[in-house]
Formats: C-alpha cells, structure tokens, sequence
C-alpha cells in the first residue's frame, strides 16, 4: 500500500511528509523530519519526554497518528526559541540548573510552556500535578519546579 | 584552596552543555542516523527458564528485506571455568546475558537478532526464528532459589562443596563477634526483604554502529564509558579495541545501569554480517524486563549495644540478588552497613544468589542502601529501646579518624559526625509536627544516615590553549549530571580567565587517554583531578613562554588573574601578557600550548549522609507521602553546587520511590508483571515535596580542591529514614520494602 | 491481520458524518478500530494487542465532539470531547463536578488533551474513571449502528474486561446526563498509590439529591472491584431516606464491600480492594453532599 501524505504546519512552517497510518507523530518528527528533540522514553504516554502542542494543546506525540495531523499545527521543542532568543523558561531552566542529563527537559519545558499559557500564576500544587505526566529520574523534580515557578513571576512581572 | 577567594569554583555557572539540551538539539543515544542504515530488534526467551536446544533462523533470514541474522554462535565464547574480568563485570557473564547460549535465564533474555531495512521487517523476522525450548521449572525469589530442592540455574556454581543458586560468600569480621554480643545489655535482631527496583533512566538503551568492509568500527551510543563500551565490544566481538571508536551521545540518566552494554556488540556482528550501519533502540518493555534492575535482598541485623548506648557488636547476614548470573553488589551491604559506626566487633556476610530474572546492573551505592535499611532501622529501634535519641546514638557511636572499618579501611579525616550535627541542628529536626491532623491521618518523623566508599581511578585530560588565546577541556567521562559544569569551573578558577572562555568536551575513545566508568561518585573527584594537573601544566609553559619573552628566568613569572607577570625582583619591569597575547605568539615562542595527564587518581574519600523526614499516613487507605525532607551529606568541595543539591535531591527522591512503590513483580510463569512506567510507579512529580538539600564542604585533604564526591551516599538512607517516620506515625514497624498500601493495611491489621 | 501483514497495510480514514463513519465501520466487518483520543487504541497497536486494517478517526464528526446543555438542564456529551476541552466548559463543572473530575483523572495533562469518555467507557477496563462517576450520574449512552440508533444506561454496556455491549458495527455517539434536581451533587473519588499517572485500583462514584437534608435520591457507582463497573443499588437505597448519619452511610459502604467481587493483581489485593471501597464511599458521600448542599 503507498504510503499517506500529510501536510501539516510544524512550528510555524508548513510541512510535507509521507507516513503510514499507523505511525505516530513522535515517529514521523525523529526519524522521518530529522526533528529528534522530542524523546520517546516509553511510547505509551506515560513519561512526557515526546510533549508537543496540537493546535496549542499539550499532548504526547507518540499517542498522536501522524495523519491526525493534517492540516494542523505543531509545536515542537525545536520551536520554542524565537532566532537566537531562549523562551524564559529555557532560560530559567539553564540558570537554576532545572536538567542534569536533559532526556526529559523538552518535554517538560514544552509541558510547562502549556501551563503557563493557561495560568500564568499558578502554585506549587497546580505545577506539580500539571507535570505530573513529565517524568525526571535525575532531579528530584524540586529544580524543575522552582524554575517554573520563577519564570511564571518573571512572566507577570514583564507582563 | 580558600573558598572565599574563588571566582568559579563554587559559582552557580550555566552548564557548558545547557544551551543545546533546553533547544532539543543534545545528541542523545537514539537520535542519530547514519547513510544506509538499517534497523535491528532481539528476539527475546518467552521463557524464565528454558535449555536452548536448537534455533532456525532460515525463515527470517529468507524474508524480505532482512540483512543479517545473529545467534550467541556470533559471539565470543568464554568458558565458565576462566573468570574474564573488566573491572567488576566478568566477561563469561557478560557474554551470557548479552545473548543467551546455552540456557534462557529469564523471561526477555536475547535468544537471536535481526538487522532489516525497517523496524517492522526486522520485528517480523524475529517472529519467524524457530527456537527449541526445553522449558525448566524456574525459581525467582531469594527464599525459593536458595532452599536445597530448589531448581538451579548454573551446574557450574557450588556453596559449599554442594550445586547451589549462591554463586559466592563475601565475609568482612572484626574483633570477637560472640564475645561482643556477650557484653551487650540489649540486642536487638531483626530481619528485612526488598524487592528488586530499577534504575529508571528515562533514556532507553540504544546504539546506532557501522563496521566497514575494513573491520573499523564505529559505535554511538549513550553509556556511563565509552572506553567500556570499546572493551565490551571488543571482548565479545574479538574485534580489536584500535579498530573500535567509541563516541559517548549525550546520556539521558544511567544511576549506575549503564555501566554494562546489551546492545553494541550485536549491532557490530549485525553491522559486519549486512555491511550496513545498524540501529538498535529498546523499547521501555525492553528496558524493564532485561536491563538492570539493582537487587532485592533477604537481610538479617543484629545489633548488641551498652545501656548507655555504645554499640558493642553488628552482625549482618545480606543474601543479594544477582538475577540470572554471578555478580551482584555484595559489596555495598557487607561494607557499607556498620561502616559509619566504631564497632569493636562486627562480622558481615554476604551471599550471591542466582534466580531467573534479568540480571542486575549498578544502581547508585550499588547494594549499600539494602544494608542500611536494615541497620538503620535496627538502630532506630535500638535508640528506642534504650530511650535515646536516634541521632544522639548514632553520633555517639560514629566513627571518626582512626576508626577501622570492618571492609578493612582504617578512616582518616571522616565527616560523618558533622552531617548528624548537620540534621540535629536543622529547623526540620526541631519543627513542632502536628501528629494526627485530622481523623485517620497520623504523621510521624524519621532519620536515618548512610556510607558509601568514594572513588577515584583511572581518568585522562587534555587542556589545550585555542590559537585565539581560549581554552578548551577533554575529558574521558560522560556527563551524566553536570561534571562538565564542574570541569568549567575548575579550569576557569585556574587559569584565571571568564568561564565563558572555557569548552569542555567528552572525548570519544580515539581522541582522549583511558578512563574509567562515571560511577561510584568518581568522576567530578577523579576529572577536577587530572585536570587541575593539565591546568598546571599549562600555567607552566605560560609562565615559560612569558620569560623567554622577557628574558628572564620562568621562576621570575607568576601567573595571575589570566595572565603573566613579572614576580619578584622583576614586578612591575614588564607589562602582563595576556593569555591572548601568549596564545598569538605560541608559534614563534616554541608551538602549540596544552598539556593532558592521564592518571589513576588515588585519595577518594568515603562520603556520609544523614536524612531526616516527615510521612503522613491515611490510616484507612494506607497511602504514605512524604510531607518535608531534608538531607545532610558532606561533599568535601561543591564545585559547582547546583549540580551537587541536584545529586542529593535526585537520589532522595528516588529512595521515596523504592521505599513506598517501586518494585519487581513477576507472575507464576516468571515473566515481569509490571514492565510499564505505569505500573511499576515511579514517583511523579505531584508525589514529593521540595527536597532540602545540606551541603556540607568539609575538604577532602586528598584532593585538589576538597572534592569527596556526591552522587551515590543521597540514596542510601531514605529508606530507612522513611521506614523509621512511618514508625512514628503508626507506631508498628515495617520489614520489608515498598510500603504499599495494601502492605500498610496488613500491618495495621485492617 | 495476518501475520505477514505489515503496518503498512492499515488504513487510515477520517469520515466527516456519523453515517461515513458507520458505514465504513460496517464494511470493514470487525477489523475496524474506531480511533478518539488513542490514548488506548495507540498503546494497544504498540504492545500488538490491537492490530486493526482500518483506522477510523472520528474527531472530525460534530455530534461526536460537541458539548450541549438542553433547555431542561440535561448535559448531551459527544463521546470524542477530550477531558481537557470538557474541563474548559463554562456549565458542565459546576452542574457535574464529580462526572469532571472522573475524567479529568484519566491520565496526565497530556493524556487529557485527547483521552475521551466515549474511549474510556469503550476500552471496558473495570477501572476507567469515568465509568463509575457516570453511572452515579445515571448517564445513558447512545450508540448507532447499521441497524440504528439507540440508548443503553452506562451501566448496561460493559460486558466484562475489554468486552462492551455493542452490536456488531454500532458505535458510542454521546452520553446523556439528566437535568439536577436542586440540591443534588456529585463526587468521584479513586485509590491509586501515587498522586497521579496510576490505573484505580478502587474508584467510587457518588451522586445525591437531598431536600430538607433528607436523601432523596441516590446512586453509587463502583470500579476496578469486578469484572465490569458496578451500579450498587444497594448502597443508594441504605442513603435514600436517611440525613447521611452513620448508619446509613456505614450501611452504603457495606453495600459496596459486599459488591465487591475483585482479583488479586499487580495493582491491589482482594483484601485491600474490598476495604477501600467502603472508605472511599464514605469519602464521596461526603463532598457529594457538601456540594449538594451548595445546590
């Protein structure tokens, strides 16, 4: 059978691939569009490392089938700076050292960027349970939260 | 070294690597692709226990597609009778477990591989190996593997002079341990189970490797040593090491499991069979059921002690998983459990025992938080019974310099007293805690302190002077949680020049000197090492190069805030050459400015710490959280201290987890229950509170800057520390780990 | 699929009308998976418990994805809405908050941006959360097929583990939660170890009407302890007619234990399932009835 093609806009470009139908978005953005900055530490949706956003909302790419992307838009790990500027919580995570072996900080930096659209103030709690499908094996999570939190008060002071 | 002077070391630098890992660009084991490359999956044994007696592998070969098929045949045999060591991991295992020979030994063991032009061809293919199972009675508990009918794994292992599961007996005695327990006023004796829980790295295992027509090899993968992943391969493949380069992806946690390989040398005999670059990445079920995990263990503890609570005798009989094969961390209980006590009399046993499960990897203090369970909680009870303070009994009893260690060590400047005092004086100790909040909800408190050895060991380095007067760093370790930040650090402060002038690089197998594995909380101690040499060496030839400009003698230059001056008699006779300067006239002056040392370091330090937490219980539910947690630990030197909290916070967080949820759970046939993120439960990030972290710097004389080491001594006392706060709360005690809800139901009698 | 299939040889459609969608459902005689969210579908595929030649994406069907308040204050659900764009709803957390919560609990945040309650109660694992909050709620679940359209309880349409009620070709369409009484409320409560990222290994829904303080109406439902999610009957009957005193709610938890009729597994004991069901009951009555005190 030949294989399906997919159109789609991933940070912000507009892109073509070919896919089978049941390959999944994680599968198609490493090893089909060389987009390898989203981590596939489990496949079954219950480690985060894969976070993207679909059409802004945050979701597992590898329980998303890659034509369910027709036509959609993407947001990756790789589009999270603008040019050569880091998003803040890029920043914060690399001054308060919020990664030690860095496999789960795309995911978490792209989860985090999903919350603080949503809520710009939140707790120490809400933080907490929002990433709570992020997993770090390295941190403790304790850096991680704290970064979130200093660039949410970062964020509103700028704001 | 006088901490207030410096202008790096100690600072909260941004890590060297930081940059390329919040922008997803961090090369990691399964993102890289070679031209042509092909994709490989292992067949792996349906079997816990099963004898091979034949594999076909005609039909997979024959489909479509496929390029190369590979059965332990392909790889290098090693007799059982002749031990092949590499460090601690012993090749005649090593060989066995990367792919099974005779015998299947657990449910997931590689049986064969295929090498295909998709994963899916690949996956197909291993579905068309026809494998002859004799299938054998399986046995997977310590209890059941070590009773005299039980099935046995190995006709090869004896315990004494019988065909036993113990494959060997570790012993360390000191002093008379009957007359000791003679003298005691109170002994108490109790015994202890933990299951096996693994390391948890969110990185599965993958390679990607190309052997050319040639016989050069080509490996890219993640592991805690590149220079072992060349001699693994090499061993298993008899491929030279000359002809392997091992380049080190960027890990994505390893705590210990990726000290050994699975996956390179089949991909190499895949690689030179197809003569296509093969890829090899495991799936987190693959990872679970046949990587690691670290022991569960079968503890007993018996502690004798004076009224007046001087410990007078420790006796510990630790029975360790090895899973499939020889080699678990029998070390880490047997001499790590009495080692942060002067005890006159201690005899400390322990016993390896083979069952069928995968087997067992490192796991951060490899064994030592098994044996600190136990001790550690005999201790608590111990301070109960004679109506002392825990932590007034363990310092009462620490030991100090000239302490002699049942493992044989004689202590010189140990630090385990200050980081009792640490906890002891810490707001959380004293923290009023408000015992039953509400209805059905008990909270309680708990401490617990812990040993592990430190190391040093083989490392190399090279400092090299960039032409536009920078500095770049090589060193042989992966980094697996910021030692390049460290490194920076240290070559910066010496130097004398901005951080941001500093690289540091990991080095792949061809470009850099031997060096040992990261583990045992060796490698910021052993590379900060060789790398101060190197700086110096290069400060050396600065100085040099400044005189001969000068024309006067070297002794004459100092080097000083990034640059040469003229000393002495000279001061002030010349203005300062820069390191720019110095680097522009390197030609004319004599060449290139650098200088490497390799060296086996020597002077590690052991490492203690102490814990204390606070637990709530839903009495009805038996739900356990972990409310505050504060954890004392002596790193001799932070050189870069977020990347030290971030060891201790880690490592604590990982002990809640093997504490409360984490563990092994096998079914009737043997086969793992529970190989998902979802069911074997690690803490998630709503599960656990801020982590406090205490670092105390009380320098390692031994070491250039002070440096001890941080990341094993964070996981060896949650879990007694939990255990004994949960007894507070409750007021019964727990033996046997994970506390789960269902278990604290039992306890509680509900 | 045989074995000599490849991935390649699914295929993939994205009907725009429920009758596209039936039909092609229809016509693929069994081998059809419908796809949601695919937070079970994409696992099982993975895992190779699910290996399906058609894939239908039923995302782009309006009745499947719209939320709708009727006039009478009854809820219409289409079974594809995700729990976090339900969670965004202006009405629906305020009128079902036990119902909400139950979904919400489905997995992480980002499971939240796709897993849906029609999957949910499709997948018929005795521990969807949802399902027991559903059936508290006394939801009733539309399905068509081939030969029509029609309407089963909740509780009716799980058959066993992994097995439902569902004609051959019929498809779940939306549910249907009744108008509130005043003084009614809800609550979903389940026992996992971890705070988050777990299956239930206990999940209990509650839902009551109470006027003057006295019950008038109460239904219970009760997870991950059977075979299939429960509607214990019993347990709304020993509430009906009492203030919530004691008795009466140790008389509901006890209904629910005897409900009981679970497994020993990797995610509980039999022992410990038993027992939790009577605490979290009594958990639930609680906020139910302080939320319906609100109402």
């Amino acid at each position: 059978m030949s294989k399906l093609h997919v159109t789609t806009t991933i940070n912000g470009e507009e892109v073509e691939f070919l896919c089978t139908p049941a390959q999944t978005v994680l599968d198609v953005l490493r090893n089909t569009l060389g987009l390898t900055g989203s981590k596939e530490g489990c496949g079954t949706g219950d480690c985060g490392a894969c976070s993207i956003t679909l059409d802004g909302r945050l979701v597992c790419s590898c329980l998303v089938l890659a034509p369910e992307i027709r036509g959609r838009k993407v947001g990756t790990i790789e589009g999270m700076a603008q040019g050569d500027r880091l998003h803040p919580l890029q920043q914060k995570f690399l001054e308060m050292a919020a990664l030690q072996c860095g496999i789960c900080t795309p995911g978490f930096l792209i989860a985090a960027r999903s919350l603080l659209e949503q809520n710009p103030d939140p707790s120490e709690t809400e933080v907490r349970y929002w990433l709570a499908g992020n997993l770090c094996r390295c941190t403790g999570y304790d850096k991680i939260v704290r970064a979130v939190l200093e660039t949410a008060a970062d964020m509103r002071g700028a704001a | 070294m006088n901490a207030i002077d410096n202008k790096w070391i100690g600072q909260r630098t941004i890590r060297p690597d930081g940059a390329d890992k919040v922008t997803g660009r961090a090369g990691y084991s399964a993102d890289n692709a070679m031209p042509g490359m092909i994709w490989a999956k292992i067949l792996r044994s349906p079997h816990a226990h099963a004898n091979i007696r034949g594999i076909d592998t005609a039909k997979a070969a024959a489909l479509p597609g496929v390029k190369a098929v590979v059965t332990a045949r392909d790889i290098t045999e090693f007799p059982v009778d002749t031990p092949v060591m590499l460090g601690i991991q012993d090749m005649r295992w090593m060989s066995r477990n990367v792919m099974a020979r005779e015998k299947a030994l657990f449910h997931g063991h590689p049986v064969a591989a295929v090498a295909a032009i998709s994963e899916e061809i690949a996956a197909e293919a291993c579905r068309l190996i026809e494998v002859e199972y004799e299938v054998l009675p399986h046995v997977i508990e310590i209890e059941d593997a070590i009773r005299p009918d039980a099935p046995l794994l190995h006709d090869f292992l004896r315990h004494e002079g019988k065909p036993s599961n113990i494959a060997s007996t570790m012993v360390n005695k000191l002093g008379d341990i009957e007359a000791g327990f003679a003298s005691a006023d109170v002994i108490i004796e109790r015994s202890f189970k933990t299951r096996p829980v693994h390391q948890g790295y969110i990185e599965p295992q993958a390679c990607t490797v190309s052997c050319t027509a040639d016989g050069k090899v080509t490996i890219w993968s993640s592991s805690q040593g590149q220079f072992m992943v060349r001699a693994m391969t090499a061993l298993l493949t008899g491929i030279p090491q000359s002809s392997i380069r091992a380049i080190p992806a960027e890990i994505g946690g390893g705590f210990g499991a990726k000290t050994v390989i699975y996956l390179e040398p089949i991909a190499v005999l895949l690689s030179r069979k197809s003569g296509r670059p093969v890829k090899m990445v495991m799936s987190r079920d693959e990872v679970f059921r046949a990587t690691g995990p670290t022991s569960g263990s079968m503890s007993t503890v018996k502690i004798g002690a004076k009224k007046d609570g001087t410990i007078v005798a420790a006796q510990g009989t630790f029975h360790i998983q090895a899973g499939c094969l020889p080699g678990g961390p029998v070390r880490g209980p047997v001499g790590c459990s009495f080692a942060p006590y002067e005890i006159a009399n201690v005899l400390s046993v322990g016993y390896d025992v083979v069952s069928n499960r995968s087997k067992v990897t490192a796991y951060r203090a490899p064994g030592a938080p098994l044996g600190a369970y136990a001790t550690e909680t005999v201790i608590d009870e111990l301070a109960e019974t004679l109506g002392i303070d825990p932590l007034e009994l363990r310092l009462k009893n620490s030991a100090g310099k000239g302490t002699k260690a049942a493992y044989g060590a004689v202590f010189g400047d140990v630090t385990f007293k200050e980081t009792i005092q640490a906890i002891r004086n810490h707001p959380h100790y004293a923290a009023p805690l408000d015992r039953a909040p509400a209805k059905g909800v008990r909270r309680g408190r708990g401490v617990a302190s812990g040993f592990w050895y430190n190391a040093g060991g083989e490392s190399s380095a090279q400092l090299n002077i960039t032409e536009d007067g920078n500095v770049t760093v090589t060193t042989g370790h992966p980094d697996v949680g910021g030692s390049r930040a460290s490194i920076a650090n240290v070559a910066a402060e010496l130097l004398g020049i901005d951080h941001s002038r500093v690289s540091v690089l990991i080095g792949d197998t061809s470009s850099i000197g031997f060096s040992n594995l990261t583990g045992g909380s060796r490698v910021t101690f052993a590379s900060a090492m060789v790398v101060t040499q190197s700086a110096e060496k290069v400060i050396t030839q600065l100085r040099e190069r400044a005189a001969k400009i000068w024309k006067i003698e070297p002794e004459a230059v100092a080097w000083s805030d990034g640059e040469a001056r003229p000393a002495g008699a000279n001061a002030g006779q010349f203005p300062p050459l820069t390191l720019k300067e110095l680097a522009a006239k390197a030609n004319e002056m004599g060449g290139p400015i650098g200088a490497g040392v390799q060296l086996t370091t020597t002077g590690a330090d052991p490492g203690f710490a102490t814990h204390v937490v606070d637990v709530e219980v839903d009495e009805e539910l038996g739900i356990i959280r972990v409310l505050r947690y504060t954890a004392a630990q002596d790193v001799g030197r932070a050189l870069h201290p977020d990347y030290v909290e971030g060891q201790i916070q880690g490592g604590v967080v990982q002990g809640i987890g093997w504490a409360l949820s984490e563990e092994y759970l096998y079914d009737k046939q043997g086969r793992l229950d529970n190989a998902s993120f979802l069911d074997y439960r690690m803490p998630v990030c709503s599960d656990v509170p801020m982590i406090e972290p205490v670092v105390l710097e009380l320098p390692n004389p031994k070491h250039p800057q002070g440096v001890r080491g941080a990341g094993e001594a964070p996981l060896v006392p949650p879990l007694a520390a939990i255990s004994n706060a949960v007894y507070d709360a409750l007021g019964k005690r727990f033996y046997s780990l994970p506390m789960s809800p269902p278990k604290v139901m039992e306890v509680l009698g509900g | 699929m045989t074995a000599e299939m490849t991935m390649t040889d699914i295929r993939f459609l994205a009907p725009e009308t429920l009758d596209d969608a039936i039909s092609a459902y229809a016509a693929a005689q069994g081998a059809a998976r419908i796809l949601a969210g695919g937070t079970d579908l994409l696992v099982q595929m993975r895992n190779g418990v699910a290996r399906p030649g058609v894939i239908i994406d039923i995302k782009g069907i309006g009745e499947l994805t719209d939320i709708a308040e009727g006039a009478d204050g009854s809820f219409t659900l289409g079974a594809a809405v995700s729990g976090a764009v339900l969670g965004e709803h202006p009405r629906f957390g305020t009128v079902w908050p036990g119902v909400l919560e139950a979904i919400n609990l489905i997995g992480s945040t980002q499971v939240q941006g796709r897993a849906s309650a029609g999957g949910n109660l499709c997948n018929a694992s005795p521990a969807g959360d949802s399902v027991p909050a559903m059936v508290a709620a006394g939801a009733v679940v539309t399905v068509q097929g081939p030969k029509g359209r029609r309407q089963l309880a909740v509780e009716a349409f799980p058959a066993g583990p992994g097995r439902t009620n569902l004609a051959p070709g019929e498809i779940v369409v939306s549910f249907t939660l009744p108008p509130r009484p005043p003084g009614s409320g809800d609550a979903y409560l389940r026992m996992i170890p971890r705070t988050e990222m777990d299956i239930a290994v206990v999940g209990v829904g509650v839902n009551l009407t109470l006027a003057d303080g006295v019950v008038t109406a109460a239904r219970v439902g009760l997870g991950a302890v059977a075979p299939t999610v429960l509607l214990v009957a019993d347990a709304g009957r020993a509430l009906v007619g009492s203030r919530l005193e004691d008795a009466a709610v140790d008389a509901a938890a006890a209904a629910c234990r005897a409900a009981c009729n679970p497994i020993d597994d990797k995610r509980g004991t039999i022992a410990y399932r038993v027992r939790a069901a009577g605490v979290l009951l009594r958990r639930s009555v609680a906020i139910a009835a302080e939320r319906a005190g609100r109402n």
